[in-house]
């Protein structure tokens, strides 16, 4: 029996107690790799019902699925250049030129944020309000879903950026912080890429 | 494992904010066996206004007539009867509750992956439950459409209720999905080194089963609600067909979740059973690795037959064809289960306590639910009973005989761990008995309604159905009545209990090799590597294959 005896460990005091402390892995960037698997099904649910409605529930007469490609366009380039910026900015972060870090990092915020503007302005110029037809409304809400995404992204982005300005708080070794919110900034411009592909190219 | 003799005082632990003694159960605490035991507690509270809700639903339903309460707070009460009993009793308490209490010692751990989300998790959970209950007593009302809340209903019913309701709702999912990225972080990768999945206690499977689950199908219900709530507040059509909307789409998108949540319910209770039975049967779990396998199966195939909730919902017929079959095949993972409990029991040294009763008691009812279930499976069966009691039956079959029966199997299995006392096993025997006579006098008649046709969910039905409604609010008045045993037992042993000793059990899983009450790091010294948990019933002599019957293989326990 491979199993320590039962008798043995019945008041078992062993002189190395609670020394193993320091043999915790960090399971932290696990951890918010399985909570991005469980957003992504959101998305996937909502993806399912608009495909779905797409399918089988036609709009009222004289209502289109057409959109406007210029802004949303623009919008898809600048959040695909602020991953590239996030992560050039981890590059430098892991050659401990904090400075630049900081840079692109500001730099990544700020088209996340310009993002969010051209979204605006979309809204406002879009013959169709939340509750026109059922494209209308799907659209906002997916947008909207994933606007709030971005919103959320470029503050912690902003977060991370001022933290950083202290010495030793993000280092090559121990950068939870940034690695975190790299991995949600690469996710939410992948599911912008899937639903600008639906939205507006299908 | 080396016992040094000189004893050692015990260690001074760390100063901390964090209160001691009982107090540090209402506070937001990082061990995890305070967690566990209070979402274990918590879930027993919210399980007694679940069952007051039934009392009122069965009281109504004593006479063919609504005179007991109105309409429409027959509705409200049935809404949150469902929604109590599944997301603030079942879910908490065997995932939350005796997984966060059990995981960390299985993995050979101090805690949990994450204490602190841990704890986040649980406050999640009294909140949104008084906010659940307490929309009984807003404008109009709680939510009056079911658990389900299947619109166009949940759309023209009364909106403050049907929004609290969907604000509980999403809070409880939260909580369930942080519980479930911490389970399948300490499962998968806090496991002390050496100790491999395979050497595992099945609970570990169960629990990584069911959060995999849980981490892939709630969020599908989460964004589903948050539609509907557009639908409600802001008036747009998704689900409203009168705006060009779609009923089946809100069908498809919670059937999603809410198929797996009766895996999410039941696959954490099938890991208990095959804790509790190896142990009073003092034989090896039967089947180790098909049991992983079959968890694994159950888990895949739990996620593509949520559509035969849907047979009467205009789907077309490959839809229901697929359907049917998927839902069929998964009555083979189940039976491999059943079949390896059955075979781990066979011949044991059974030791006839209350939790081994309960547990066989959860067999025999949760494989009757199972039969029914494959009947409800295929469709023109299904189209004849489709929301009818023999559904209602039928699920109670599942989450009660057999979930609910495990969370008693569990509390005498583990309660002299949780308190270091004995529960009294004869208080205990009354309760089996009187649980297993009230619960299928309760909902074996049901079937019988559902097949002549008395539709669920109302409060008003045909005078002919009285005799066997009245059976059916007997069985529920002596479920009530069989708390009280339970109650009294467990209150007078926590006060006067025989001491438990640390193994009362003679187990060998990693949470009986300390002291009962476990200290707060779960060990003093080393966690222990155990790599055999079901390793009863072995003796030095070999026996030869050759010319052993199967009886030899286990009845030669030394």
């Amino acid at each position: 029996m491979t199993t320590a005896p039962i008798t043995a460990s019945e008041g078992t005091t062993t002189a190395d107690a609670h020394l193993d402390h320091g043999h915790h892995p960090d399971l932290r960037m696990f951890g918010v790799a399985t909570f991005l698997v469980a957003d992504g099904m959101t998305f996937a649910g909502f993806f399912a019902a608009y495909l779905t409605f797409r399918a089988v529930n036609p709009l009222p007469e004289g209502s289109t699925y057409e959109l406007e490609l210029l802004m949303p366009t623009i919008n898809t380039v600048l959040l695909v250049v602020s991953s590239f910026t996030f992560h050039r900015a981890s590059k430098e972060l892991m050659a401990s030129r904090m400075g630049a870090c900081r840079g692109w990092l500001l730099v990544s915020a700020l088209l996340g944020v310009a993002f969010l503007g051209g979204q605006m302005l979309e809204y406002f110029t879009l013959p169709f309000g939340l509750t026109a037809n059922l494209f209308a409304s799907t659209f906002y809400a997916l947008t909207g879903f994933h606007g709030l995404h971005v919103t959320l992204g470029a503050l912690m982005i902003l977060i991370v950026w001022w933290q950083a300005r202290q010495p030793g708080k993000f280092t090559p070794q121990d950068h939870f912080g940034i690695a975190a919110v790299e991995l949600y900034w690469h996710f939410v411009d992948v599911i912008w890429l899937v639903l600008f592909a639906l939205l507006y190219l299908l | 494992m080396t016992a040094s003799l000189t004893p050692i005082a015990e260690p001074t632990p760390a100063p901390s904010l964090q209160p001691s003694g009982w107090l540090r159960y209402f506070s937001f605490s990082l061990d995890h066996k305070v967690i566990g035991l209070q979402y274990i507690v918590c879930g027993f509270l919210f399980y007694f206004v679940g069952g007051a809700l039934a009392g009122v639903i069965r009281t109504e339903l004593a006479t063919p007539i609504s005179d007991f309460v109105s309409r429409e707070v027959y509705n409200q009460v049935l809404t949150l009867h469902g929604t109590v009993m599944i997301f603030l009793w079942i879910v908490p308490v065997v995932n939350g509750g005796f997984g966060n209490y059990l995981i960390p010692f299985y993995v050979g751990a101090r805690d949990m992956a994450f204490p602190r989300l841990n704890a986040v998790a649980f406050w999640m959970i009294p909140p949104s439950g008084l906010l659940l209950i307490s929309s009984y007593f807003v404008h109009g009302g709680a939510a009056q459409s079911g658990w389900t809340a299947y619109p166009p209903l949940s759309l023209t019913t009364p909106a403050t209720g049907q929004i609290l309701w969907i604000l509980s709702v999403l809070l409880l999912g939260g909580s369930s999905i942080f519980g479930g990225i911490n389970f399948i972080a300490t499962i998968v990768k806090f496991r002390q080194p050496g100790l491999k999945m395979m050497m595992l206690p099945m609970y570990c499977w169960a629990m990584l089963g069911t959060s995999i689950l849980v981490v892939l199908a709630t969020p599908v219900l989460a964004g589903t609600l948050i539609l509907l709530s557009l639908d409600i507040v802001a008036h747009t059509g998704f689900f409203n067909p009168g705006l060009g909307g779609n009923v089946v789409v809100y069908q498809h998108l919670f059937w999603f979740y809410s198929h797996p949540a009766v895996y999410i319910m039941v696959l954490p209770a099938f890991g208990l059973v095959s804790e509790i039975l190896p142990v009073h049967a003092r034989k090896p779990l039967f089947g180790y690795v098909t049991m992983v396998y079959s968890i694994m199966a159950i888990v895949i195939l739990g996620l593509i037959v949520w559509a035969h909730h849907m047979f009467t919902s205009g789907t077309p017929p490959w839809m229901r064809l697929f359907f049917t079959i998927a839902t069929a095949f998964i009555a083979v993972p189940t039976g491999i289960k059943f079949f390896n409990w059955i075979a781990t029991l066979w011949r044991g040294r059974l030791a006839l306590t209350t939790a081994m009763l309960f547990s066989c008691a959860f067999i025999i009812q949760f494989v009757f639910g199972g039969i029914t279930g494959v009947a409800l499976a295929q469709v023109p069966f299904d189209v004849h009973v489709h929301d009818t009691y023999f559904v209602v039956a039928h699920f109670h079959y599942i989450v009660y005989g057999g979930t609910v029966f495990v969370i008693f199997a569990s509390i005498y299995h583990w309660y002299p761990k949780f308190t270091g006392r004995m529960l009294n096993e004869q208080l205990g025997h009354l309760h089996l008995l009187l649980t297993v006579i009230g619960f299928n006098l309760c909902f074996g008649p049901q079937h019988w309604l559902g097949l002549n046709g008395m539709p669920r969910r109302v409060a008003e039905y045909d005078p002919a159905f009285t005799f066997v409604n009245q059976l059916s609010s007997v069985g529920a008045l002596m479920m009530a009545i069989s708390t009280l045993p339970f109650l009294i037992n467990v209150i007078y042993s926590a006060l006067g209990g025989p001491m438990a000793g640390n193994n009362p059990w003679r187990a060998l899983t990693p949470e009986w090799l300390t002291s009962s009450p476990p200290p707060v790091e779960n060990w003093r010294g080393a966690p222990p590597l155990v790599t055999e948990p079901y390793g009863y019933g072995h003796n030095g002599s070999p026996i030869d294959l050759q010319t052993a019957s199967g009886r030899d293989l286990w009845s030669t326990e030394p």
